[in-house]
């Protein structure tokens, strides 16, 4: 029995050594969304192209969309730009909520870039994104065709996480939709 | 007699550890930003909230001691809400439902939480059985004087002989 007891200490060390190797992996920076599953907020905010066109939730939930969450003063927004553009290219669904930002400048960041948007919310005092829980720019949403945020991703979309993260569920939702 | 002051120590704790368990977090904290209440009541409960809750963006930081934009856009939201005659709970859903329980310092108790407010509390009990074992465990046992005793004459002669040889090798 004694003999036993002393193994208890080396198992604790195990235990703790495993929780401590799984911790090593972890993003600390990756929050749990509570908006995934949930319906997309509702909002009514202009349209970027066109101060005078109010956009509401209603303009969302009719097919497969990306949100994206963008600003001109957001540097990962450059960096993740043409990935965008090659998305909109291969024909994907991208609606941009123009967060916190100026118009004119938003305007002009499109006519440089490039535009994948199919239109854009201007959320000047990020409204719409504290209800959607963003806490900074980028941050994509993938809603599905009944307005039901399915997918969020915190930071930059680029191949990798296409690739690995969102097409198939975006294939998926399109599939579901048809 | 240390025997006796480490039972007291012992006994001490037992009543003072939950004492720290369950008090209130400290006041102390740090933030640049003046706000007015039209009620000074509801200035201490912003305050306690601000404390209570964590900024999303940040590493472990409370929006009081934070000064990121959406820190700062949870706080105006925290006071338009206040203002508007919301409870401390509704406030606190609000925030949630949109930013998760990660925003909580105080989480709730359910089940994906119960570890986290009752693991500290089990591991302080089974330590503080442990060290009363250590400390207070060993009478039970004779203890090694009376043990020559417990050997009978035959016994001993036996021992001594094996001793001798043992001496002589």
């Amino acid at each position: 029995m004694k003999r036993i007891a002393l193994f208890v200490p080396l198992v604790v060390f195990a235990i703790l050594s495993l929780f401590l190797l799984k911790g090593l992996d972890r993003d600390p920076t990756e929050l749990p969304s509570a908006l995934v599953g949930e319906p997309f907020p509702t909002f009514t905010l202009p349209s970027l192209s066109d101060n005078q066109q109010l956009l509401t939730e209603r303009d969302i939930d009719s097919k497969v969309v990306l949100v994206n969450v963008w600003a001109t003063w957001c540097f990962a927004c450059r960096i993740e730009h043409p990935m965008l553009n090659q998305l909109a290219a291969e024909g994907v669904n991208i609606i941009g909520l123009n967060y916190k930002d100026k118009n004119d400048q938003a305007l002009q960041w499109l006519e440089q870039k490039g535009n994948p948007y199919l239109f854009n919310i201007v959320d000047a005092q990020g409204s719409l994104g504290f209800d959607l829980g963003v806490t900074g720019a980028p941050e994509t949403y993938l809603v599905d065709a009944s307005g039901t945020i399915r997918y969020r991703r915190v930071g930059v979309v680029d191949q990798r996480v296409w690739d690995d993260d969102i097409k198939d569920l975006y294939q998926q939702l399109i599939g579901e939709a048809d | 007699m240390p025997a006796y002051f480490l039972k007291l120590a012992l006994t001490a704790s037992l009543f003072l550890i939950p004492l720290f368990y369950f008090s209130e977090p400290s006041k102390v904290w740090a933030s640049t930003d003046m706000v007015e209440f039209s009620d000074p009541q509801l200035r201490d409960r912003y305050y306690q909230l601000v404390q209570e809750l964590r900024c999303p963006k940040c590493q472990n930081q409370n929006l009081a001691d934070s000064n990121a934009p959406i820190s700062r856009d949870m706080k105006a939201q925290i006071y338009s809400m206040l203002e508007e005659k919301n409870t401390d709970d509704q406030i606190k859903q609000h925030l949630v439902s949109r930013y998760s329980e990660f925003v909580l310092y105080r989480p709730e108790v359910n089940t994906h939480t119960w570890f986290l407010w009752f693991a500290p509390l089990c591991l302080v009990i089974v330590g503080v059985f442990i060290v009363w074992r250590y400390a207070f465990g060993g009478r039970a046992q004779p203890d090694r004087k009376s043990n020559a005793a417990v050997l009978t004459k035959k016994q001993q002669q036996q021992l001594s002989q094996l001793l001798g040889e043992e001496d002589k090798l």
